[in-house]
């Protein structure tokens, strides 16, 4: 049942907002993933990334594709949560270190095929701001040394939707997805690649000062 | 009703020398593929698949009826108007004032459909004008205040103001001419856009002698005034049929179309210059954005209209 709700959300809601209201200009489409397993790793400045996103693909990948959330935000209420679990599908991510291994459902769900998208900022922070990324996804690229990783940078969302914003105005965003690689061995030097490769993606664009 | 004499049927015949003209086009271009397959030829047969998109929409839009026409054109502008922002540097403290002007675009179409001239042309350059600079001055920040109100004020002119003249052209009425307000419409933007191709192609046979070498160097004189001349003969041939223009008039105002809509075309892409953007966006394949294809219109709209309200609309010259 949540499965057709989810479909249908993103096929009538999320699709035409995105279409009209928003626009996305996409570069670089033929480099996500076509079959899970597989990490997508993005910069983190709206709710909004999380819909684009999922956006990006088929609606028949929609039940592969899993956005890894925080516990503690997307929790919190029973409407929120049910919406966050079944319709957008989150996979939950306890923070601040309460189980032994935190990363097991994520590594579980690569198991099982499916495509794991990571905001490693952590949160959204400042709209249209990189903040440093977060060192769990090199521990999960390291527990799963095979699957693929890939990094998109999203602009312009924060300003149609910045943190602390409930009223959206209508900004184009790009999207821009990059070659995907695979865990080297070593995680401050997947962590420099995984930058390297973002900073690349951001540079292709010319966005302009949003202050 | 809106349209009680209902679409003239020359809107319909005019419309269809349009698809004509594209399935020469596209023949043309299959062959050009299949002689020389390269990087051009593709790109050239994307913009005509494009073509067919954007002119099976634009009928669609223009032989429904007449809401059906000015809410499609408003969202052409809303398109560029959206676009231009995204690409322009903004202030974060301004988005509530960027929603406002989002808000001004409905208000603007609707003056338009009722044919309030003095509300049309006063709403966006007066009153708009003077609200953004006092909500900006309001919310506090002085701090690239000019560089706020002055990219504002120009991109709701440049995109939603003068974009929205064609939809006034749609309420001429009884002065509209044999092929009604839609024939005055399609008038305008089949040749704004003939132009476009007719000036690309003159400039791509013959071009040599550049125009503007620092903002658009691909511009030449052989390709505006070949693309000019064409014009203003298509205009002459079709202004009788779907104007109130006679034949030496009409092509006068095709003349005006083509100088006007390649002012447009370089302004536009002073703007991109500026920002070190190549095309204003990705939504139309081959084409670039809907800035890079509405560029010429931006100008050739509201010269048409006012030229022709002041000469024909008046009874000046008929």
């Amino acid at each position: 049942m949540s499965r057709y709700l989810r479909i249908a959300f993103f096929a009538i809601i999320v699709r035409p907002i995105l279409l009209i209201v928003l626009g996305m200009n996409v570069r670089g489409r033929e480099h996500l993933p076509k079959t899970g397993p597989a990490i997508i790793v993005a910069n983190h400045n709206s709710h909004l990334d999380t819909l684009t996103l999922l956006a990006l693909f088929p609606l028949r990948d929609l039940p592969r594709l899993r956005p890894v959330a925080a516990a503690d935000y997307f929790l919190s209420n029973k409407l929120l949560a049910w919406f966050a679990l079944n319709i957008i599908g989150i996979l939950p991510l306890e923070r601040g270190g309460v189980k032994k291994n935190p990363l097991a459902d994520l590594e579980a769900a690569l198991d099982r095929g499916e495509i794991l998208i990571l905001f490693p900022e952590g949160s959204r922070g400042e709209p249209e701001q990189r903040a440093d990324f977060k060192r769990g996804v090199a521990f999960l690229a390291r527990a799963r040394p095979q699957t693929p990783v890939h990094p998109v940078f999203i602009h312009g969302l924060g300003k149609a939707l910045p943190k602390g914003s409930a009223i959206l105005v209508p900004f184009n965003c790009d999207v821009i997805a990059g070659a995907p690689f695979q865990w080297q061995g070593k995680a401050p030097e997947f962590m420099e690649a995984l930058e390297t490769q973002m900073t690349m993606l951001a540079g292709q664009g010319q966005f302009q000062p949003w202050d | 009703m809106d349209t009680p004499e209902g679409l003239s049927v020359r809107v319909l015949w005019a419309i269809g020398v349009i698809y004509a003209l594209l399935i020469a086009a596209s023949l043309i271009v299959a062959i050009m593929k299949r002689r020389g397959p390269s990087e051009a030829t593709s790109e050239l047969s994307r913009r005509v698949t494009s073509w067919w998109f954007m002119i099976t929409i634009f009928t669609i839009a223009i032989v429904t009826n007449r809401i059906v026409s000015t809410v499609f054109l408003g969202l052409m502008a809303f398109l560029a108007f959206k676009e231009y922002l995204s690409l322009i540097p903004t202030r974060r403290i301004d988005r509530l004032i960027v929603l406002f002007a989002y808000l001004a675009i409905p208000v603007q179409f609707i003056f338009a459909h009722q044919d309030r001239y003095g509300l049309f042309l006063t709403f966006i350059p007066v009153w708009m004008f003077l609200f953004f600079p006092i909500a900006m001055t309001l919310a506090g920040k002085t701090e690239g205040f000019l560089r706020a109100v002055g990219t504002l004020s120009w991109g709701m002119m440049i995109t939603v103001f003068a974009l929205s003249h064609t939809a006034m052209l749609l309420g001429a009425g009884d002065k509209a001419g044999p092929a009604g307000g839609a024939g005055l419409l399609l008038f305008l933007v089949a040749l704004t856009q003939f132009n476009d191709v007719a000036q690309f192609t003159w400039g791509k046979l013959f071009g040599k002698r550049k125009i503007t070498p620092t903002v658009s160097p691909n511009k030449t004189w052989e390709g505006f005034l070949g693309g000019l001349a064409t014009t203003a003969v298509v205009a002459a041939l079709a202004g009788p049929f779907l104007t109130p223009l006679s034949m030496p008039w009409a092509g006068l105002a095709g003349a005006m179309i083509a100088v006007s809509g390649f002012f447009g075309d370089v302004t536009i892409s002073a703007f991109k210059r500026d920002l070190g953007v190549k095309d204003s966006g990705g939504l139309i394949p081959g084409h670039g954005g809907i800035l890079d294809r509405v560029d010429s219109l931006i100008y050739a709209a509201p010269v048409f209209y006012h030229a022709m309200h002041f000469f024909v609309f008046s009874g000046r010259i008929s």
